[in-house]
């Protein structure tokens, strides 16, 4: 008996943070935005680097960067602006990315145990194997809501 | 054929509020909250050092009537570089005055949004929300954000014994 994982086709966004590429599920994304001026203010939540004001609501600024790819992304392109949570609390964080975005059909297959908290799954594109991304597992302040391989168990 | 009357607009819910500096950054505060603003200056002889370790944005208090108000320096409470504070607000039925490097401008404010939620540290007791301004973002402060009970309790610990009787001091009333 053979055993295969099971595969699960959706909609993806890939972003661009640095060299590496990472993948957002698409209902998660809003929109892709220039980036617009930063207000900062006093604050202790390290991963935070300020807020950005988009169609009247105050978006926190949220950079992944340094988790992900172990440098502070510097000079971004875009603020791909994500929610999270869910109905009842949702939330929009802008996350800073350094190149165009992409939206793409992928089989997902579902993140294991032994994968890191924020990674909600993988896929294959272009002959690369991605990390979608686990937003409540990498944003502060996120409602404790499970991961894809947790909602699938 | 009668049209429906047209809604009559809610009348926006404004607050005044008091625009500070602190170690070059912008603040507001509601009017309703301050009692007085005072020049540094005017505190010279009517206020006490206070020196609790655990409490060092702390330094000064003044005594009025049978308790101690705190003077909270407002660049160290948020952790700001230390700047040179002129002005004194003395809140309103509180215990508490901050020190304040100076005012921007007072003005109204008619948002004022939840603080995003990724915000998940002090600045949650810091922040009554955020309001726009001029498409600039300004933390509106929480009175009750300055000092905790614990810190209350350790100030009046060590300020009990130091502290000289009050006397009456020259100060601009806000909101009389």
């Amino acid at each position: 008996m053979s055993f295969t994982e099971p595969l699960d086709s959706r909609s993806c966004v890939l972003l661009r943070l640095g060299e590496r590429r990472f993948a957002l599920a698409a209902e998660q994304v809003a929109e892709l935005v220039a980036p617009s001026r930063i207000f900062r203010f006093a604050h202790r939540t390290s991963q935070i680097d300020g807020v950005i004001l988009r169609r009247g609501r105050v978006v926190a600024v949220c950079d992944l960067s340094e988790i992900l790819t172990g440098k502070r992304l510097g000079m971004s392109r875009f603020y791909l602006i994500a929610t999270r949570g869910r109905q009842s609390a949702m939330d929009w964080v802008a996350l800073p990315v350094s190149g165009e975005c992409e939206l793409i059909q992928a089989d997902l297959t579902p993140a294991s145990p032994a994968d890191s908290p924020h990674v909600a799954g993988w896929l294959s594109h272009d002959g690369e194997v991605i990390e979608v991304l686990n937003l409540n597992a990498l944003t502060p302040g996120a409602s404790a809501a499970p991961t894809e391989s947790e909602a699938q168990a | 054929m009668r049209f429906k009357p047209a809604p009559t607009p809610k009348p926006l819910r404004t607050e005044q509020i008091i625009l500070f500096r602190s170690s070059s950054q912008i603040f507001a505060i509601s009017s309703g909250s301050v009692q007085e603003v005072r020049s540094v200056d005017s505190l010279a002889g009517a206020a006490t050092g206070v020196t609790e370790p655990r409490v060092n944005k702390v330094r000064h208090a003044i005594r009025r009537g049978d308790r101690n108000l705190y003077v909270v320096n407002v660049a160290l409470h948020f952790g700001l570089p230390p700047s040179s504070a002129a002005l004194v607000f003395v809140l309103r039925k509180s215990r508490l005055a901050l020190l304040v490097d100076g005012i921007e401008k007072m003005t109204t404010m008619t948002i004022l949004q939840a603080l995003p939620s990724a915000f998940c540290n002090e600045e949650r007791q810091w922040y009554r929300g955020l309001t726009v301004l001029d498409q600039s973002v300004i933390p509106v402060v929480s009175p009750e954000g300055f000092l905790t009970r614990n810190e209350l309790v350790l100030l009046d610990a060590v300020s009990a014994t130091t502290l000289p009787p009050s006397r009456p001091v020259a100060g601009l009333e806000v909101n009389p």
